[in-house]
């Protein structure tokens, strides 16, 4: 019989500004937490998927990585695929476990993005994701793929710069309930669009900043693990890689992605209790919010205004604060939405803590089913993934 | 002989020229400006380089005030934007200040910091 994969542990360490830190001891640190949380010892581990670092290119970062942290694994390797590269790697670490491939997984990413180069290098280093000899030698650079995209969608869904602004604020207020959090002021719509301009119509605030940090999974066989969610069901999309030949700005791949998750595990859209949706910028997040359905087209401020993302409303949105505020690291600011959604199914989330109350049953609980949307290049790699935690009857479970 | 021919470098070495190159498709008419070793529409593989006429619509536009480079710095604020070429291919480039989603434009070429770029001017009125 086929072993069910199951996410039993998951760590995230604070973002923000670690000046001494290197990309290694980030990710040992964040290994090192995942471990305890999950209760394994080292040599219980024996496949282990590490995300690529920019400050620490190599050509074999995992295994690198378990000498230095001092594991054995029979399975390991990096992946790269921008930031969809953590649900990826998580999708991949639960058909690993399904094969019989390994038992336990760890997956671990995590760099020192802010302090371990100059703030140009890493711009220049996250531009080549455009093309080399079309877009890059303009002087684009991510910010502004971004924005040149967020043109075009505020034009076809009359959304406005003050709509998107809705989505940063409600970041920054999910942001200051996490103590590990980068941003924690709180700031409003007028703040968001008094922010200095970096690429019309996107701002400061519109962006997410550059942290170090890191994040590390665990994925077992062993469902009767203390706080087990099971990875109910996944979906990727991959339409294209460089904004200039995205075909629809109303059609990247996020639906197709999360269909296929929502599809394996038995659930529709009012199944899912907990958002965990990529938000490297403002437009980012309105985009696959109503691309994958939780919003009408050009309605996903009304609905922040609606309360339907806060903790306490219908869908829970990135309820750490997101890459916009708790911040961005890389590889590992996409995985910090599948540790919040761990901690939120498992009912660790402390002051956090969101409930069910406006489920099916009429009783509060904890969610049942947490949805995990994460996007790489400019919407060009889509990975989505659907959990389901296990005290739930979920349809999935 | 290689198998397929390597796009690569020639819709550089066409700016330099003066020249909008894009690749058609023998097969199915389809056009792309992001160059591919098969057709994005019909995926065959029998592509030729044609030279665009230059004329399009603005798809998508940003004005940047944030350069990733000393170089591109010199010239904040610059505008950049997504073209819909009427031979139906989508391409990046410069503008002028004030171009806007919904304009017809015209590309012309420049040189920045030793490199040849597209930069779309409004395109005249008379016909």
């Amino acid at each position: 019989m086929a072993a069910t994969p199951h996410l039993i542990g998951a760590a995230l360490t604070p973002f923000g500004r670690h000046a001494d830190s290197s990309a290694l001891g980030l990710m040992a640190d964040a290994a090192q937490q995942a471990l305890l949380a999950a209760n394994l010892q080292r040599n219980d581990i024996d496949g282990l998927l590490c995300g690529y670092a920019t400050t620490l290119p190599h050509l074999m970062l995992a295994s690198l990585f378990s000498e230095r942290f001092g594991l054995q694994p029979r399975y390991a390797h990096a992946m790269q695929m921008g930031g969809a590269t953590g649900a990826a790697m998580l999708m991949l670490a639960g058909d690993l476990v399904r094969a019989g491939r390994c038992r336990r997984v760890l997956v671990v990413a995590g760099e020192n993005r802010l302090s371990g180069q100059a703030r140009d290098n890493a711009v220049q280093t996250l531009a080549q994701v455009g093309d080399a000899e079309t877009e890059v030698p303009n002087g684009a650079s991510v910010p502004a793929y971004y924005a040149l995209m967020a043109s075009r969608y505020l034009q076809a869904t009359s959304t406005t710069q003050a709509d998107l602004a809705e989505l940063a604020v409600l970041m920054r207020r999910h942001a200051a309930t996490h103590p590990g959090a980068q941003l924690r002021t709180p700031i409003d719509v007028a703040d968001v669009l008094a922010s200095k301009p970096v690429a019309s119509p996107l701002k400061l605030l519109d962006c997410c900043p550059i942290s170090d940090g890191a994040a590390a999974l665990v994925v077992s066989a062993d469902g009767d693990a203390p706080h087990a969610v099971l990875l109910a069901g996944a979906g990727q999309a991959h339409r294209h890689q460089h904004l200039s030949a995205m075909g629809d700005v109303l059609a990247t791949g996020a639906r197709q992605s999360a269909d296929a998750a929502l599809a394996e595990a038995g659930l529709g859209l009012a199944d899912i209790g907990w958002l965990g949706v990529y938000d490297s910028f403002t437009i980012t997040l309105a985009m696959l919010l109503e691309e994958i359905g939780f919003a009408p087209r050009g309605q996903a401020a009304a609905a922040v205004r609606a309360g339907q993302f806060s903790a306490g409303g219908r869908w829970p949105l990135n309820t750490h604060g997101g890459l916009l505020s708790y911040g961005h690291c890389g590889v590992a600011g996409g995985m910090a939405h599948v540790v919040e959604a761990w901690l939120q199914l498992t009912g660790q989330a402390g002051e956090r803590q969101v409930s069910s109350g406006q489920g099916n049953s009429g009783l509060a609980g904890l969610p049942h089913h947490a949805l995990i949307h994460a996007d790489g290049g400019v919407m060009s790699a889509h990975v989505s993934l659907v959990l389901s935690g296990c005290q739930s009857s979920g349809a999935g479970a | 002989m290689t198998l397929l021919a390597d796009p690569a470098g020639h819709f550089s070495a066409g700016l330099a020229l003066g020249a909008l190159r894009l690749q058609r498709c023998q097969a199915c008419g389809h056009v792309q400006a992001v160059a591919g070793f098969a057709c994005r529409g019909c995926s065959s593989t029998a592509l030729a380089w044609v030279v665009a006429g230059g004329a399009g619509m603005v798809q998508a536009a940003s004005v940047v005030a944030r350069a990733p480079s000393d170089s591109f710095r010199a010239l904040l604020p610059y505008t950049l934007v997504l073209v819909r070429l009427d031979e139906g291919a989508t391409v990046m480039g410069h503008a002028l200040a004030g171009v806007q989603i919904g304009d017809r434009v015209q590309a012309g070429f420049f040189q920045h910091d030793g490199v040849w770029l597209l930069r779309f001017a409004p395109q005249p009125l008379s016909q």
